[in-house]
């Protein structure tokens, strides 16, 4: 059951990063829409995260990812906003819309430990695939400077994060 | 009277001399999730000050539970040290975030 679990769980995640890659030299709008998006799903995650868990580490965690990813898609906001961009809906932010809710509705049929093990490892990858999108696609195509900037904080702050989420996985083995 | 008065104002004086010239404070910034310097000392009645550049909120939590400051984002946070030790610290938020403080007497 783990098992094939978590083998759905990397080919989702895999199907979601070959998507982020796939969008060849997205434009500033787009890359801010994308940006904007991957840390939508990421609180909507820690929310179903927090209704479900009862792990102190795992509730920290998801608690630690509301607070940030608000906070980065705050100055996201405010970002756009002083640059007069509107964000550009795109195939990339769509296609991660989608695994996201696809992935929800399966960690919703989750319970307990085997809730918080999926979650776990879903950041985990999750986080992963982000992280490589704006190493390697996101930031290197970004034309606006603050706009770069802001998104190689982000990337310093996921890069915690990861690490962060590899900590609680490990935990729960 | 007068000797009496001198001798006050030189305590005074004196006591001033000696509060400045032990109680330091030290800033430590946390940057991208970085402390720096990761590693400090200090004495006990200095006052350490950390000043939280990022976007994000972060903590200066003792692993003995001594002490646990917030540090709102793009706010200073401050603390008196009142005991001497290698003290341990981290984010609770980030706990990658390590760092320590070495409190001499």
């Amino acid at each position: 059951m783990f098992v094939r679990l978590s083998a759905a769980i990397a080919a989702v995640s895999l199907l979601s990063g070959a998507a982020i890659a796939q969008g060849a030299k997205p434009t500033d709008p787009q890359i801010a829409h994308i940006a904007y998006t991957a840390g939508v799903i990421d609180i909507a995650a820690a929310k179903q995260a927090l209704g479900k868990t009862s792990n102190k580490e795992v509730k920290a965690f998801a608690q630690d990812m509301v607070r940030d990813h608000q906070a980065v898609n705050k100055q996201a906001l405010a970002l756009v906003k002083k640059l007069k961009v509107t964000p550009q809906d795109n195939e990339t932010s769509r296609s991660l819309s989608k695994s996201a809710g696809e992935e929800r509705a399966k960690l919703a049929r989750l319970k307990g430990a085997a809730f918080d093990k999926a979650y776990a490892e879903n950041e985990v990858a999750y986080h992963k695939n982000v992280n490589s999108a704006l190493e390697t696609t996101l930031i290197p195509n970004a034309n606006n400077p603050e706009l770069k900037n802001l998104l190689q904080t982000g990337l310093k702050i996921f890069q915690g994060h990861e690490q962060h989420a590899e900590q609680v996985a490990s935990s729960l083995k | 009277m007068m000797p009496g008065r001198i001798l006050s104002i030189v305590a005074v004086l004196g006591l001033a001399t000696t509060v400045s010239a032990h109680a330091a404070t030290i800033q430590i910034t946390m940057e991208n999730l970085v402390v720096a310097p990761a590693e400090a000392s200090a004495k006990v009645g200095d006052t350490i000050e950390w000043i939280n550049k990022d976007v994000l909120a972060h903590t200066a939590t003792a692993r003995n539970g001594d002490w646990d400051v917030n540090l709102p984002p793009k706010k200073t946070g401050t603390l008196v040290l009142k005991k001497a030790g290698a003290i341990e610290y981290y984010c609770r938020y980030h706990p990658n975030m390590k760092a320590s403080l070495t409190v001499s007497p």
